[in-house]
């Protein structure tokens, strides 16, 4: 068995995001195992070796992304998987892979934090940190899937984005999806997109710089190139005072990301022209809207939604398309309000942004709670 | 059959409810059913409580927990009594009459089955009664082919084990 063939699948949501990583080319796997992460590690070692790639398990969770890192700048394309307590501390190395501009993929499957937590149990706690993670002025592109089919496709999409804008992508997924059985459905490899990053031409010497995404070398094919955390010029030069030099290269590094918003962002939408109620959700949560959104049109209130299948860069265009129609905007989490914020500062009082909050034990919102809110639209 | 069927497993972990989940959703969808099978476990190995449910449909699964489920396999006392709220009082309650010696009350209908004793008196250990709970469910509800679950128990369990999992299966569509 090599890659992974068209059919339906009953996979587990940290085996599809496996397969979906495989089939997307990723070829290198480090990380340490963590609840409600480990199976992907699990899967990518016994399936690695047989698609010729690597698996390996790191002494914690700092030397994983470390490694996925140097991998990258090897040539191949690279994963980690972790919870929130690895995320914590892989942060420095997620803010030097923006910096040195190297593509790889992060999964982070939350659960019940901060800390330790509750570990077998799901939540959605790590959205901001997902986001504001690392210090200094960076960008992250965050994904969010919400079934099992989507940890398949979205992570293919997360390493195309992460090769197309040479830069880590985040897999932000929870412990429901993470670890819910759904049938997958596998389309024909071929009809499958992959992207793999530019290389230079061999006269091309700037591989940080003068392009908003320069080509990338691998190390070992001849080009000189000098990878550093450090700010530095278009050819790798450190510039540790001039500022001149430090605000053309974060500047293009923040906006690579932002110029592309439209392209990046993606989301399912509903009735949001024509809605009195709206409803922003992604992740497990929003596996309420579906049921309690038809209930609410069954009591007569013209309800609508988005489920955000990427969290950032934030889609704010259709956000505020939606707060110039709805006069209400729900937003469930499974955490203390995190998104909310976000929504209601793009909605800018256009529309009245109601929170909905629910940690602890990995309990779902339901539909009915969800319903609740859209009918009494009360805090 | 019904358009929608939710089923709960519960019992200690390492009585194998979330295996038992998965066999029954893989198979739902070899029949070409919709599935979702979802599990929760405490932090440690076994012995603290745990459940695995599946919802097993016609149409498309958008809500993937069971808020009141059809059917209810408690494997020990404590699932009995803490999960018995979360059953339809029209649904099926199925006890492991080897571990549940107090029957919550209910007005869902009551199958015992002796699984725990029957897997160790006919299969020499314990860990098959989920196997044989599996049995008497899709006996029950008979929504499922029995192709489907063989093959699903194939596809799941280690190569070794697959043959007694399936006599114990078998045993249970028996009892």
């Amino acid at each position: 068995m090599k890659t992974v063939k068209q059919g339906t699948y009953f996979w587990q949501g940290n085996e599809a995001c496996a397969e979906g990583a495989i089939t997307a080319g990723c070829r290198f796997f480090a990380g340490y195992p963590i609840t409600p992460a480990s199976e992907i590690a699990e899967h990518m070692a016994k399936r690695l070796p047989q698609v010729g790639g690597i698996a390996t398990q790191m002494e914690d969770e700092m030397a994983s992304i470390g490694a996925v890192v140097g991998a990258s700048w090897a040539g191949a394309k690279a994963m980690t998987a972790t919870s929130g307590p690895g995320f914590s501390l892989m942060q420095e190395f997620i803010g030097y892979a923006f910096m040195t501009e190297t593509p790889c993929v992060i999964v982070d499957v939350q659960r019940a934090g901060p800390s330790t937590g509750q570990a077998t149990k799901s939540g959605q706690g790590d959205v901001m940190q997902s986001r504001w993670g690392t210090h200094g002025d960076y960008s992250a592109i965050v994904i969010s899937p919400n079934s099992v089919q989507e940890m398949f496709t979205l992570t293919i999409r997360a390493f195309n984005l992460a090769e197309k804008y040479r830069t880590p992508v985040i897999v932000l997924a929870d412990g429901t999806i993470a670890h819910m059985r759904e049938q997958t459905i596998v389309p024909p490899i071929e009809s499958i997109e992959t992207i793999n990053r530019r290389k230079p031409k061999t006269e091309e010497k700037a591989f940080f710089g003068l392009e908003e995404i320069p080509p990338m070398p691998t190390v070992g094919e001849g080009f000189n190139v000098a990878v550093t955390g450090s700010t530095h010029n278009e050819h790798g030069i450190r510039f540790t005072a001039d500022p001149t030099v430090h605000r053309r290269l974060v500047g293009r590094l923040n906006n690579k990301i932002k110029n592309h918003v439209d392209e990046i962002a993606d989301f399912e939408s509903y009735n949001i022209d024509e809605c009195q109620i709206g409803i922003v959700s992604y992740g497990c949560t929003s596996r309420a809207i579906h049921e309690a959104v038809e209930n609410a049109e069954k009591r007569g209130i013209k309800t609508g939604y988005i489920r955000l299948k990427t969290l950032w860069p934030f889609p704010e265009s259709i956000i505020k398309k939606l707060a110039e129609s709805a006069e209400k905007i729900i937003v469930p989490e499974m955490n203390l309000r995190q998104m909310f914020y976000e929504v209601e500062r793009t909605a800018n009082g256009l529309a009245k942004i109601i929170p909905l909050n629910k940690i602890g034990g990995g309990e779902l919102i339901t539909p009915e709670e969800l319903l609740v809110k859209v009918e009494d639209g009360e805090e | 059959m019904p358009n929608k069927v939710e089923i709960r497993i519960s019992g200690l972990g390492g009585q194998g409810v979330v295996l038992a989940g998965q066999i029954l959703g893989r198979a739902a969808v070899y029949d070409g059913k919709n599935a979702a099978q979802t599990q929760s476990y405490g932090a440690e190995a076994r012995g603290t409580t745990a459940k695995s449910e599946v919802i097993i449909s016609d149409g498309e699964i958008s809500f993937p927990a069971i808020r009141k489920c059809d059917a209810l396999i408690v494997m020990n006392q404590e699932a009995a009594e803490k999960n018995v709220k979360d059953l339809k009082e029209d649904g099926m309650l199925l006890i492991d009459s080897s571990n549940v010696k107090k029957i919550p009350k209910t007005s869902a209908k009551i199958f015992k089955i002796p699984a725990t004793e029957t897997a160790e008196i006919s299969f020499g250990q314990k860990v098959y009664a989920n196997m044989i709970m599996l049995g008497a469910l899709t006996k029950i509800i008979n929504i499922i082919s029995e192709e489907s679950m063989e093959k699903a128990i194939r596809d799941t369990v280690p190569g070794k084990s697959v043959a007694v999992n399936i006599q114990a299966y078998k045993r249970g569509k028996s009892l």
